[in-house]
């Protein structure tokens, strides 16, 4: 199998916790090197401790198994590290139509103070930050005043 | 001291005190103030606990003995640990955990920032990932100072309490270890006395916004070791007996 065949059959497997988000659309792919008969799928994990780096690493093995790849390794490369940049507009609108807000795109200098999420549901720009951490590392806890409905925002993340 | 034994023992402290203080805010999972502080600290630290990984993952590669992550973690006794005091300290309160978390934040912030322009390829990648983190942890725990310093009454003096008790921790921050001159001469390891004057103005600036005054005390306990030297208060044998009771229990036990 070609690169890009072994990339086609990784284009299905998702996010454990955002099953909305494929790990391509995450940036979480980084490279797939072929040698003789062995596939090896380079990854960066998200935030350091995210406990779904693991079962990353095991739905990859389990999807190339299941098109006949028996011999996979799964390597981690941090540098340069994963940020919320390498998500696609693709993913952005993924994650908006799923009822998550996609990062709001931060200066260095700026705190989540400084930023307006939109509510993913009704668009409303007056909303309010209930809690930097969500129920993941990579989201963090708002409300829409207008509709009234929590929701995640994803973090920028750089 | 051969070469790879100075950087295992450096790299070794970096990853101790990353994984004590991650054991340290993971024992609020289930016990914080409020739901949502609750998630924040065990999100921290698992990020802590993640940064710890990668460190260990990179001295088990340097270490005689060929010990993995897991055994670098669970197997080793306390005298063995090499993270500074502070961060074994107890949680006490929400105070306690804020002005620790702060303290600590400022510094790894300053030692991240340093490692990313290191002459370790290695340890500049990871201080390069880990920094991001660390940002996100700093906005988060000088919020609190700000919040917690500058709210009630009591909440300010539970703030000045904790922080005129972990005061005397914050010099041994920047006393660098037995033979880690070396690595700095080397380019590896952070200059910390070029960090201690940036730590100390930040947090100086924050504690007069928060309404905190400087605690009238020195910032070195007297008559004691240094962690990085394997001296420890009592605290850091309870955390260990709890952290390590499965691997010591049932040595050997995967997932």
């Amino acid at each position: 199998m070609t690169r890009e065949q072994i990339r086609a059959i990784l284009a299905d497997v998702t996010d454990p916790e955002i099953p909305v988000l494929t790990l391509e659309d995450l940036g979480v792919i980084r490279d797939v090197i072929i040698r003789d008969d062995t596939v090896e799928v380079v990854i960066t994990p998200t935030y350091s401790g995210c406990p779904a780096t693991d079962l990353m690493s095991r739905d990859i093995v389990r999807t190339l198994r299941g098109a006949g790849v028996e011999n996979v390794i799964i390597t981690r490369r941090i540098d340069p590290p994963w940020t919320t940049d390498l998500l696609s507009d693709e993913a952005k609108q993924k994650l908006k139509d799923y009822g998550i807000a996609p990062p709001v795109w931060m200066r260095e200098d700026q705190s989540v103070a400084d930023i307006t999420v939109p509510c993913p549901r009704c668009g409303s720009t007056r909303t309010e930050l209930i809690s930097e951490f969500g129920s993941t590392a990579c989201k963090a806890l708002y409300r829409c005043q207008d509709c009234l409905e929590p929701f995640d925002h994803f973090k920028c993340h750089r | 001291m051969k070469d790879q034994a100075i950087l295992f023992d450096y790299i070794l402290h970096l990853a101790d005190n990353q994984l004590i203080l991650g054991q340290r805010l993971s024992e609020l999972c289930g016990h914080g103030p409020e739901l949502e502080q609750d998630i924040a600290i065990t999100n921290i630290a698992l990020d802590l606990i993640g940064q710890a990984q990668l460190l260990y993952d990179y001295a088990g590669q340097l270490d005689e003995l060929g010990r993995d992550q897991d055994q670098l973690a669970f197997l080793r006794d306390a005298h063995e640990f090499r993270n500074v005091q502070l961060v074994e300290q107890p949680n006490r309160d929400f105070a306690h955990v804020i002005v620790r978390q702060y303290l600590f934040d400022e510094y790894m912030f300053r030692i991240y920032q340093a490692l990313t322009d290191g002459l370790d390829e290695r340890l500049a990648q990871i201080a390069r990932k880990a920094i991001i983190e660390v940002k996100y942890h700093l906005r988060f725990s000088r919020n609190w100072m700000l919040r917690l310093g500058d709210g009630t009454d009591i909440s300010n003096q539970k703030m000045q309490a904790a922080l005129d008790r972990f005061w005397p921790f914050t010099g041994e921050l920047f006393q660098p270890g037995i033979t880690e001159d070396i690595l700095t001469k080397a380019g590896v390891a952070p200059e910390l006395k070029d960090l201690e004057p940036q730590w100390l103005e930040a947090v100086t600036a924050t504690l007069k916004e928060a309404n905190l005054h400087v605690p009238d005390r020195p910032r070195q306990r007297s008559g004691t070791g240094s962690g990085k030297a394997g001296i420890h208060t009592e605290h850091l044998g309870h955390l260990l007996t709890e952290m390590q009771f499965l691997q010591r229990a049932y040595p050997g036990l995967k997932w």
